[in-house]
């Protein structure tokens, strides 16, 4: 027996070829966030203060501005597809799926943006 | 329980069992892996608040100063806390995924016991790096 439908019988399409790809790219993003989380973690508990600036001249480092742009880089794609995933499961009507699923990906391309600038306005000023 | 809508030109696929409901009985590691996702979706809210915190750090001390007191204060300080061992708790899980990726600990004693070591090393790790921020502060 096929469990391939008439329609896609008919369409004869089969698969576009990117299955793997979203797997994949959350896989990537999860090991480069292993040293990254690590990293972060660790540098925000030994901050000495959380005054102005004293975070200021943390974030203004090099080595510190770099590892903090790949984090919220990492983070917030693998948050992307993490979210995506969640949303395709549980959200049944097309309609609620796909604007849910637009605003998610704003979302987090504005939050990437807006957090990767600010870490370089800081780096650069 | 609604039946798949079926016909003549649908044919009826297998579906998969869910887990939610009658079907399953609540078990350790379906625990675990709902966890996972609970924790996942809650540091995209984590991320939002780190932005935010860059953002006002990067608009200047009165900004910086508005927001500071509410995470320091008893109510940001669980806050944190709670994202604290979200993160921990997903990256130890996180790592057990990706073991499972390459085909290690599959079995069940395995799964079981790595599942609780998740459960210890994310609280013990947490608890770590508290101690740790009080101490520096």
């Amino acid at each position: 027996m096929s469990y391939r439908s008439p329609l896609g019988h008919a369409r004869g399409l089969g698969s576009a070829k990117q299955g793997t790809h979203h797997f994949w790219i959350q896989r990537v993003t999860a090991v480069a966030l292993i040293p990254l989380t690590l990293w972060f973690v660790f540098s925000l508990a030994r901050l000495p203060s959380a005054h102005f600036d004293a975070v200021t001249w943390w974030v203004a480092a090099p080595s510190v501005a770099v590892a903090l742009v790949l984090f919220i880089g990492c983070a917030l794609y693998h948050s992307l597809l993490g979210v995506q995933v969640v949303i395709e499961d549980y959200v049944g009507s097309e309609g609620a799926k796909i604007a849910a699923l637009l605003l998610s990906k704003f979302v987090h391309v504005i939050a990437g943006v807006a957090g990767i600038f600010a870490v370089l306005k800081i780096a650069l000023a | 329980m609604s039946t798949p809508a079926t016909s003549k030109t649908t044919p009826q696929r297998p579906l998969s069992p869910f887990m939610i409901g009658p079907y399953y009985k609540p078990q350790m590691t379906s625990m675990l892996s709902i966890t996972h996702r609970l924790t996942g979706l809650g540091l995209s809210f984590g991320a939002i608040l780190l932005v935010t915190w860059l953002v006002c750090l990067a608009s200047g001390v009165d900004c910086y100063n508005a927001i500071v007191p509410h995470l320091t204060a008893w109510y940001g300080k669980v806050l944190l806390v709670a994202f604290t061992w979200a993160l921990l708790y997903h990256f130890c899980n996180g790592i057990r995924h990706l073991m499972w990726d390459l085909g290690k600990g599959l079995d069940m004693p395995t799964a079981e016991k790595t599942g609780w070591g998740v459960i210890v090393v994310s609280i013990a790790v947490t608890a770590a790096v508290w101690a740790l921020a009080l101490a520096t502060k």
